[in-house]
């Protein structure tokens, strides 16, 4: 397995695309490549964070200065932010744009990884997070400008999932 | 030293800064002497306050920010002092009340009074060069002054007793604190670059 390089271009070349100038995010190995750019790109800031809870306060603080901010994890980080994703963003109405590794689903060889995929739908479905899978990269620039948009227009979390047909060769 | 006194004592301080409280106590502490709409209560999410201060405080570089932490809340987000100490803003001060106590949800020992944990010596081995420990309120005071002199993340751990105010509740909804909280920072920056523009 190698991650996509074509593929994460792609996906940063949408985030530029979006006016995004913030990200946060905890380094996963389907974001690498995205995020060596973000972290290359002298107009974007990058923030790194120990836990991915952290990003849904620094996105928060973001969009109360007014920065256009997306996170990236994986989606077992995602499991770890759910109560600053409910307690402050769905509770207070602060958008989080949120690109999701979707690691553990099909094709998942590592089984460490498989009961967090499995479950990850599920969750986001309880949580009442709308959420498209991204699978083709001719289609993920716009998904991931109308996860941006519709974000910003619900003052809700959303979530774009990266899927494995989409992020590795 | 009890916080509502500190509280007092920097608010008219906090007339022009954006400041981040955590639940509880010191968000009705804070109302109590007076609302501003450059005032935001995180009333849940515990830990994140100091993460919003950081956010607020990256993108906003001609703001200065404070943020008032409990130990309660800061011990649920340890990493926080690295990934400030990490990026280090120059225009945040972390303000960390420590009683010793979950006091906000039946004071409960916190690992601070029942342990040996010190909150100071874990922000400075986080790598935060800044970091006073005060246990009066002289102390306290002259710890917020040069915080706020300096051009540089400061961290103040104070020593308080474990008491809050004898009532709660506010006139505010919490999503209208948010959206309030933003306008007034928005507003700022468009006067601010409109007052550039005509300079």
């Amino acid at each position: 397995m190698t991650v996509s390089y074509d593929n994460s271009k792609i996906i940063f070349d949408a985030i530029k695309s979006a006016g995004i100038t913030s990200v946060s995010a905890l380094p996963e190995t389907w974001l690498g490549p995205v995020l060596a750019r973000v972290e290359d790109d002298p107009d974007i800031r990058l923030v790194q964070v120990a836990k991915e809870e952290e990003a849904i306060g620094i996105a928060a603080g973001a969009y109360f200065a007014g920065a256009p901010h997306l996170l990236l994890m994986q989606n077992h980080g995602f499991f770890g932010a759910i109560n600053g994703i409910v307690s402050l963003a769905q509770l207070y109405h602060v958008p989080l744009c949120m690109l999701i590794a979707l690691r553990g689903h099909w094709g998942e060889p590592y089984p460490w990884h498989t009961r967090g995929g499995i479950v990850t739908e599920s969750v986001l479905r309880a949580l009442g997070i709308p959420f498209e899978y991204a699978r083709d990269p001719r289609l993920v620039s716009k998904q991931i400008r109308e996860a941006w948009t519709f974000s910003q227009s619900s003052l809700s979390p959303v979530a774009l999932l990266l899927t494995r047909d989409l992020m590795e060769d | 030293m009890e916080r509502a006194g500190c509280l007092e004592m920097i608010y008219p301080e906090l007339e022009d800064k954006l400041v981040v409280t955590i639940m509880g106590a010191s968000a009705q502490e804070l109302y109590n002497l007076g609302h501003r709409d450059n005032f935001f209560y995180l009333q849940h999410a515990m830990g994140l306050a100091s993460s919003i201060g950081l956010g607020l405080a990256m993108h906003l570089p001609a703001e200065r920010v404070v943020v008032l932490d409990g130990d309660g809340s800061v011990l649920m987000n340890l990493g926080t002092f690295a990934t400030l100490a990490r990026y280090r803003p120059k225009n945040l001060i972390h303000l960390v009340f420590d009683n010793g106590s979950l006091l906000s949800t039946g004071g409960f020992n916190s690992h601070t009074t029942s342990g040996s944990t010190d909150l100071a010596a874990i922000a400075r081995g986080a790598g935060i060069e800044h970091v006073a420990a005060v246990d009066g309120v002289v102390d306290f005071g002259e710890a917020f002054v040069a915080a706020l002199e300096r051009d540089d993340l400061s961290v103040i751990v104070a020593k308080v007793a474990p008491v809050g105010p004898d009532h709660y509740g506010m006139d505010l909804h919490l999503p209208e604190n948010g959206f309030r909280f933003r306008r007034w920072i928005l507003d700022r920056k468009r006067a601010g670059s409109a007052r550039s523009n005509d300079a």
